[in-house]
């Protein structure tokens, strides 16, 4: 397998990922009335997720093998 | 300081701004020093993403829907973790085959099919008119809440607009001048804009820190922080139930996913990502950075949108000011100037950045794919005949900008008023994910053909217009609202809201279900039943096989006919001018080895191809097949043929992969051989050496015996006394020469591994102590004092006795040989360490240096001056005691430095006990 085809497979995992946080029935643990550093559970959630994914994808794709 | 001319000198002088940054990257870019070739002005780019959708509208959603503004922003991250997959794929394509826009790029897949350009034409312009009516509706407004400062008071309030105050118009005309102003300068065979996407990039730096400063300014200034924002609102029943918003709203998680959906397509296929992501992209390696630089640009904009939202409904909890203008109403109201002025910045480059590039990217489209074709073939002989056509393209493109620009302020004013900021981008976003079969489907499945692709474009377009167009002109009042409530002629199956009973979903996932199942339903079906053309074969397998087809010569295997340079020639002529179409024609001479021009240039379907390709950048790949076919006889190839070239083509691949490999096999059998001959020469270098060196060896002793047995035999009268002498010097040298020849034979044996070795069990201080007894007589001769240092008991060594004797005798006579002349001294020792008997003769005589070490070892290698000195041995013994003691697993060495003796060495591996 050459370095494009895992790549890409990485990035397909990662979206698969990002699709599964950002969906029911994930979502809905944090659809409460709960804060996190005074910011309502479900929007603290959603940033930080985000954040993470971003994350990710920079590692993915800045990585060299 | 707010007054009208104020605000509107302002915004001329960041245009002014604009235009100075694009002409600057332009005259770069002219001068072969292109300012976009980065990665992060690529990123940046992208950001033209963010409109005054993001700016303004984000803020209005979030007011009423809480987080349900965000799927449009995390789509769009999702989606671009497969860009690696998708786009990269897209970028390729686009590049081989010089793709100009999103309909040349859906037309060139299926054939190069004029039909179809215009159809994704058409979807396209009219798909995306609410949207740019929703940039002029923001940026009108925001212009006339800023000239009431410090009354805040909605546009919809602002007493009987004047045609004069019109604003909505006059920033469509303005925009209008500015983009033909910006993106048709001149045409650029590549549609490569460098300067526009100087300016976007630089447009999406100011909005966001104008956004980023309100947010600030909002959160931190106004309120305590994030946390004070979101306390304060809980305290609101009314905003209580927005903190956990996803149950709340129509739709709830369904509508989330809908929208996380429609913004995945909408990132890859909005025209102008399209244009930005794909031809405006300079290097298919900024897309590493882009990947996580744009979603990261998105997340940014959107930290403050919340606190902004919650903030704006808690300092206006009265509901008269709309929440799409909070951005800007909430500066105003804390008295916040030039905060406000630069919020109205923001504003306008987040508009005008879309505006921009949107136009450009729709006015190639209708210029190259709609208007072009129909003229081509309408008027086709006169327009033939004229000489330079880049003038009417131009034209054509600078008419289109404005119809679109005046035809978005027209939906603005049909059916603008009705709908927030965001649900006027929505109807957008579902229009052009319409495309998404027609590009996803035509870059992974070759199954794909013409009519499935023009047949679901259509079918989908169509209900996207029955479900979200048509429900938005009734809404506006402009057709009767009954036909909403109660269906078509009172049919209540085909009411568009509610498509055959398909209720309680909000208005775009209901779209977006109805116009993707028969948008992929008619796609697929009709292109399984549908029988492909030859042209669509190619374009499939090109498409989808992009990696493996290599170069833009692809394409050029695929045609067959007659065409003539000239021909070729004037037709580039009269799109680019001669002076491009001359550079354009040396260039593919001076490829190929030729001048241009060159009487053996020929037509054949390279030229046809390159010509076809470099055409098609400024036409459109429809257009460009149109005009090329007018010049040139083609017949055309069937579907057989067509396939029999793919599969001609893959079985190359394959041969040619085994052609590697025998090369590399035949590689690897040269080296062999090329060290092997190397081997042979040195061998047979030595042998010429080893030849001179013994017919050497053995004359010197001839000479002397022949030299004495002369002497004896001519003069009989030698006395007894000296015929004695005579004799045994003759004897002597007879002896040598007999050693020598035993010496040589026996090197023979050992070299061609014939010798015969007997292996016994021997014990090294028997072999040491008789060969000493057997050289007792030579030592007193030479008054030589021994000493050997012998252990009581060794370990015995598995070796052929007789050759172990040899080594110890050729030691010890070369010991006796070199050492000390008068005061002679040699010792012995034994030893035994790790497994291994060592034995040591030192000597006491001359030594040697250090460079001799390894070469005593050789052939025929005498220590000292042998011009001067008399040879003492034969050369050979020390090389043939090396490799006798090598044989029996042991090593042989030397140690010495010169005038203190020498210390030969060699070890022997025991016997196992």
């Amino acid at each position: 397998m050459n370095e494009f085809e895992s790549k890409g497979q990485r990035f397909v995992a990662l979206c698969m990922l990002g699709l599964l946080l950002f969906n029911y029935p994930i979502l809905a643990l944090f659809n409460v009335h709960r804060t996190f550093l005074g910011v309502p559970a479900l929007y603290a959630y959603v940033f930080i997720a985000w954040t993470a994914l971003i994350a990710l994808m920079a590692l993915i794709a800045e990585s060299r093998e | 300081m707010l007054n009208e001319p104020a605000i509107i000198l302002v915004s001329f002088a960041y245009l002014g701004v604009l235009f100075g940054i694009a002409y600057y990257a332009d005259g770069r870019a002219d001068a072969g020093r292109s300012v976009i070739a980065s990665p992060y002005i690529y990123s940046l780019s992208l950001a033209v993403y963010a409109t005054a959708w993001t700016f303004y509208g984000s803020v209005g959603r979030a007011a009423s829907d809480g987080i349900g503004f965000l799927p449009i922003y995390i789509g769009p991250t999702l989606m671009i973790a497969l860009w690696w997959v998708v786009l990269r794929k897209i970028l390729r394509i686009s590049k081989q085959n010089r793709i100009t826009s999103l309909a040349d790029f859906i037309a060139s897949r299926y054939g190069k099919s004029a039909l179809l350009a215009g159809l994704v034409t058409v979807i396209a312009v009219i798909g995306i008119l609410p949207y740019i009516s929703l940039q002029l509706k923001a940026v009108s407004n925001s212009f006339t809440i800023l000239v009431q400062y410090p009354e805040i008071v909605m546009p919809a309030n602002v007493a009987a607009l004047s045609t004069r105050q019109d604003t909505a118009l006059w920033v469509a005309l303005i925009l209008a001048a500015f983009t033909i102003a910006f993106g048709t300068r001149h045409l650029d065979a590549a549609e490569h804009h460098q300067g526009m996407v100087a300016a976007i990039a630089f447009e999406s730096l100011v909005k966001l820190l104008a956004f980023i400063a309100v947010g600030v300014f909002v959160t931190y200034q106004m309120y305590g922080g994030f946390g004070d924002v979101f306390a304060q609102a809980a305290a609101v029943p009314k905003l209580r139930a927005m903190l956990t918003p996803l149950e709340g709203v129509a739709g709830g998680y369904s509508s989330w996913v809908w929208l996380t959906v429609l913004s995945m397509m909408a990132i890859m296929f909005l025209p102008r990502q399209f244009q930005v992501a794909v031809i405006e992209n300079v290097d298919e390696k900024h897309l590493n950075k882009a990947i996580w630089l744009f979603p990261l640009y998105m997340l940014a904009i959107n930290v403050f949108v919340l606190p902004i939202a919650f903030g704006g409904l808690l300092r206006f909890p009265s509901g008269t000011v709309d929440a799409d203008t909070f951005v800007l109403t909430l500066p105003m109201a804390e008295k916040q100037e030039w905060l406000a002025l630069l919020v109205f910045i923001g504003g306008l480059s987040a508009a005008t950045g879309m505006v921009i590039v949107e136009t450009i990217a729709l006015s190639t489209m209708v210029c190259n794919d709609l208007v072009m074709p129909v003229l081509l073939r309408l008027r086709r002989l006169r327009l033939n005949e004229r000489r330079d056509l880049t003038g009417l393209l131009l034209a054509i493109r600078r008419g289109a900008i404005v119809l679109i620009l005046l035809l978005g302020y027209l939906y603005f004013k049909l059916a603008g008023e009705a709908y927030a900021l965001v649900s006027i981008g929505l109807i957008s976003f579902a229009a052009v994910a319409q495309f998404a079969p027609a590009i996803l489907g035509g870059i992974f499945w070759k199954g794909g053909t013409r009519a499935g692709a023009f047949w679901g474009l259509l079918a989908g377009f169509a209900v996207w217009f029955y479900t979200l167009l048509l429900p938005a002109l009734a809404r506006s009042g402009w057709l009767p609202t009954g036909m909403l409530e109660h269906g078509p002629f009172g049919i209540e199956l085909l009411k568009p809201l509610e498509l055959f009973g398909l209720a309680g979903l909000d208005q775009i996932s209901h779209a977006m279900i109805w116009s993707m199942i028969a948008n992929i339903g008619a796609y697929v079906a009709v292109s399984l039943r549908a029988t492909p053309s030859a042209d669509e074969h190619r374009q499939a397998s090109l498409f989808v096989d992009v990696f493996r087809h290599s170069g833009e010569a692809g394409g050029a295997r695929f045609w067959r006919g007659t065409a003539s340079v000239p021909d070729l020639y004037n037709l580039l002529a009269r799109f680019f001018g001669t002076a491009a179409a001359e550079s354009t024609f040396a260039e593919y001479a001076t490829a190929r080895g030729l001048q241009w021009p060159d009487e053996r240039m020929v037509a054949d379907a390279e030229l046809v191809h390159y010509v076809e390709v470099q055409l098609g950048g400024a036409i459109g790949a429809a257009s460009a097949r149109v005009m090329v076919a007018s010049v040139v006889k083609e017949e055309a190839l069937t579907v057989d043929e067509v396939r029999e070239i793919l599969d001609e083509a893959s079985q190359v691949v394959v041969y040619s992969h085994k052609l590697q490999q025998k090369s590399r096999e035949l590689e690897a059998a040269t080296a062999e051989l090329r060290a092997a001959n190397a081997r042979l020469t040195e061998l047979d270098r030595l042998k010429d050496d080893f030849v001179s060196t013994v017919t050497h060896e053995l004359r010197t002793p001839l000479t002397s015996i022949r030299a004495f047995t002369e002497i004896l035999l001519d003069e009989p009268e030698v006395d007894a006394e000296q015929r004695r002498k005579f004799l045994g010097i003759i004897t002597r040298e007879a002896e040598r020469l007999t050693r020598l020849i035993n010496q040589v034979l026996d090197l023979a044996k050992i070299e061609s591994g014939k010798a015969e070795w007997a292996q016994t069990r021997v014990d090294m201080k028997e072999v040491i102590s008789d060969t000493l007894a057997a050289m007792e007589q030579l030592f007193r001769e030479k008054n030589i004092r021994v000493e050997a240092q012998l252990p009581e008991k060794v370990s015995t060594v598995n070796v052929d006795l007789d050759r172990m004797i040899q080594v110890m005798l050729n030691l010890l006579s070369n010991a006796a040989k070199f050492c000390d002349r008068t005061n002679g001294r040699i010792e012995i020792a034994l030893s035994e360490r790790d497994g291994r008997l060592r034995v040591d003769v030192r000597d006491n005589g001359r030594g040697i240096r250090a460079t001799d070490h390894e070469a005593i070892f050789s052939k025929f290698h005498q220590v000292g001056e042998t011009l001067t000195d008399k040879p003492q041995g034969s050369g050979l013994g020390l090389h043939i005691s090396r490799h006798i003691v090598e044989h029996f697993g042991g090593s042989m060495w030397v140690e010495s430095s010169p005038g203190r003796g020498a210390s030969f060495s060699f070890t022997i591996p025991a016997a196992a006990a």
